[in-house]
């Protein structure tokens, strides 16, 4: 199977050790991983900002970036949803301002083969097991997106579950937003530092080491936070557990 | 407080007060999450809740599609039953006309079932301006009236107030409005219950009009019916001579059986109520049975406008249950007086610049004030896809486009303010159309990244004020992966 990794611009500028970790996690479950030097963004802030027409030729990008591609995978529950739920509704939108089927067309094809991490390990591959080590307590966090956009359910919980020497424990309030939601994290600080500062109290309240989810961007607003909180907590990308072994295990 | 919405500041700066006042935060925060619980168990309990939701929208949808046709059928059916039937193209008409109503009965005051509509206009303070007081008579609706308030959630309208400080609005202000608090009324809810039932008495026996709102119109027989719960509503709709019935346009439903839907989804999503303690049904007017006059007016006040748009108009599906409201995160923190409309919430951000337009700064700041989570449209029992529109009301704020309003078709201009925005957006798409672009940004951020700083001034501020900035690597994902061939050289 030709699988590619959409990493995310995000993820790529910022986070390349979770590009790393779901390159080796793949690598190990025998996937054989490409990563096309062409693609960028999957148009997401400038949809859901308000720029629907500047964030079309992201996504034609997109479709012709991964067309040729049998499955794409991304780490991040929110580009996952963009493809996913959003992209037909972009080609929807133009035919009804009269622009024919183009938009759609050039979409369709990505749209059913694009992949959030966990659904790629759990649907796709059958695996749940991947054989991990991650000596550390953990509390989960179901990013917005991932949890109603693409319903991701239980796939994180059932992949956190076998991970040898990981100690999950619950988060309170845990499918409550963390307040990031893209460019609201700036254009409505003051509620979206609020819910951070209470996200990042409950996960405090677990006693756990790391706080983990699926999404960088929540994780970047999140950690920035527990810093500034000095909550001694870490955000973690699932991902990045998921990878850990003890032959090479994660910091 | 003042008791108008005139004149609001933008949503981020009506919130900022509300997020630093702790009284508020914990009030709202403990009643948002009891309500929040007790809807999810009750609508738990019923085993076709998915079938009902996907009804309620279907029968809205359908009715929405032929609305003309259905308010023809109601003015028919009403006007053979007794009634009179207006119609009000805006506020200032239906104030107009209850006023007028009002004033040919030969009173000076009304009592008020709770409603929607009403607030939605300024009647109160229409009818005050002609000389005609109106009592609130829904307890919440009491408490903002005697405190000269603003309302600020839809179900439980003095949400924002604990008991303490309703205890201190009865014991001060009911004597100005009729029979006072008793003496040493304390701040159990028992007796606050009994204060306001005695306060209220007195104006339901000495009333000759009633005013109300209606949770349903029937189209086939021409029956308006109002659901509730402290049975107050009930004794302004049956007590008065005159009744007069302010509605918006697509409250309207075509039979009996579609009540049986929404009289199963609304106070499950509102009170979480299994059914609500008073269903109140009137057909015109009835020899020897309740008001002997009755006028129904249908309320336009944007609606139409808002019917002409493709994805905005499934915001005239909402039946009002309020249930968005309690489990959203912002309104939670914001409280409901920073949306500057009757209509808090998520859904009052896609209703009031829908209504009322986006030309002011809070109506142009409503579409923003969500983070995009979805569990407004989660809970919503007629699937109101809440998110969708707010994505498209802020298109229609930063990029204009094509509307209606009074019925005419207008093209926006883009909203003042976001040049800048658009600029930058415009950059970044031309930046991801040419990888080569983006990486010499990623390679250029990364080889300077020991001079960043911790915190940014100007627009930055409103990340580092409360964060601290991501650390930026030293290299970007894609070097890597080119220079060890995709971790195959052994490259970490």
């Amino acid at each position: 199977m030709r699988v590619a990794l959409f990493l995310t611009c995000v993820n790529d500028t910022l986070c390349p050790d979770t590009g790393r970790a779901v390159v080796r996690l793949l690598t190990r479950l025998g996937v054989d991983v490409d990563f096309p030097m062409a693609q960028t963004c999957c148009g997401q802030a400038h949809y859901n900002t308000g720029y629907r027409h500047e964030a079309e030729p992201l996504a034609r990008h997109f479709a012709e970036v991964f067309g040729e591609y049998e499955a794409v995978v991304t780490p991040s529950g929110s580009c996952g949803a963009m493809v996913r739920e959003l992209y037909p509704r972009m080609g929807e939108r133009a035919r009804a301002e009269g622009r024919g089927d183009f938009l759609a067309r050039t979409l369709a094809p990505v749209v059913p083969k694009t992949y959030e991490l966990t659904e790629f390990l759990v649907d796709v591959l059958g695996v749940t097991d991947v054989g991990a080590f991650y000596p550390h307590t953990v509390t989960y966090h179901p990013t917005c997106h991932g949890l109603r956009a693409l319903g991701l359910g239980d796939r994180p919980r059932r992949l956190l579950e076998p991970v040898r020497g990981l100690e999950l424990v619950e988060l309170p309030g845990a499918d409550e937003c963390c307040g990031f939601g893209g460019t609201f994290a700036v254009k409505n600080a003051d509620v979206s530092a609020a819910m951070g500062a209470d996200k990042v109290r409950n996960a405090a309240s677990t006693g756990a080491e790391v706080l983990c989810a699926a999404d960088n961007s929540c994780l970047m607003h999140l950690g920035g936070t527990m810093t500034r909180l000095r909550s001694g907590m870490r955000p973690v990308h699932l991902a990045e557990i998921l990878a850990s072994t003890e032959e090479e295990p994660a910091v | 407080m003042s008791g108008t919405f005139v004149g609001m500041p933008a949503f981020p700066e009506a919130a900022r007060d509300a997020v630093r006042d702790t009284t508020l935060r914990g009030t709202l925060r403990h009643a948002t999450h009891t309500i929040r619980a007790k809807r999810a168990k009750a609508v738990a309990e019923v085993s076709d809740w998915a079938a009902l939701r996907e009804a309620g929208k279907r029968i809205k949808d359908h009715t929405l599609r032929h609305l003309d046709r259905y308010l023809e059928q109601l003015e028919a059916a009403v006007t053979a039953a007794g009634g009179t039937v207006h119609w009000a193209a805006d506020a200032d008409e239906a104030n107009r006309i209850v006023a007028r109503l009002v004033q040919e009965t030969g009173e000076s005051e009304v009592v008020k079932v709770k409603s929607m509509a009403t607030q939605e206009i300024g009647l109160n303070e229409a009818l005050e301006a002609e000389g005609i007081r109106a009592y609130e008579t829904d307890l919440a609706e009491l408490i903002v009236q005697l405190g000269e308030d603003r309302p600020s959630h839809i179900l439980v309208p003095a949400i924002h107030r604990n008991r303490g400080e309703i205890r201190d609005i009865f014991r001060s202000e009911m004597g100005r409005w009729g029979r006072p608090a008793p003496e040493g009324l304390t701040d159990t809810p028992a007796e606050l219950a009994e204060a306001a039932r005695l306060h209220l008495r007195e104006k339901f026996l000495r009333a000759g009009v009633g005013v109300s709102g209606a949770n349903f119109m029937v189209a086939e027989t021409g029956t308006l019916v109002v659901v509730e719960s402290e049975g107050n509503g009930r004794m302004c709709l049956t007590l008065p001579e005159t009744l007069i019935s302010v509605v918006g346009i697509e409250k309207v439903v075509p039979s009996w059986r579609d009540l049986e839907v929404f009289l199963q989804t609304l106070p499950r999503s509102s009170t979480a109520e299994r059914m609500n303690p008073y269903t109140s049904t009137w057909t015109g007017t009835t020899d020897g049975d309740g008001p002997r006059v009755f006028h129904l007016v249908l309320l336009d006040n944007g609606r139409t406008d808002t019917l002409a748009d493709e994805v905005g108009r499934q915001a005239l599906r909402c039946i009002r249950c309020s249930a968005c409201l309690n489990v959203c995160p912002v309104y939670e923190r914001a409280g409901g007086h920073a949306y500057g409309s009757v209509y808090p919430g998520p859904i009052g951000a896609i209703l009031s610049p829908q209504l009322r337009g986006t030309a002011s700064d809070i109506d142009a700041s409503l579409p923003y004030a969500s983070s995009l989570c979805g569990a407004c449209y989660e809970v919503c029992p007629v699937a109101i896809d809440i998110p969708e529109v707010l994505v498209h009301l802020r298109e229609r704020v930063a990029q204009g486009g094509p509307v209606t309003r009074d019925g005419n078709k207008v093209v926006l201009r883009p909203a003042r303010g976001h040049g800048a925005e658009r600029a930058a957006m415009r950059a970044a798409r031309w930046a991801f159309r040419h990888p080569g672009a983006l990486r010499a940004g990623q390679r250029l951020a990364s080889r300077t990244r020991r001079f960043h700083p911790r915190t940014l001034p100007g627009p930055g501020r409103a990340w580092t004020g409360s964060r601290d900035l991501p650390p930026v690597p030293a290299e970007p994902f894609r070097d890597w992966w080119q220079r060890t061939h995709g971790g195959k050289d052994g490259g970490r």
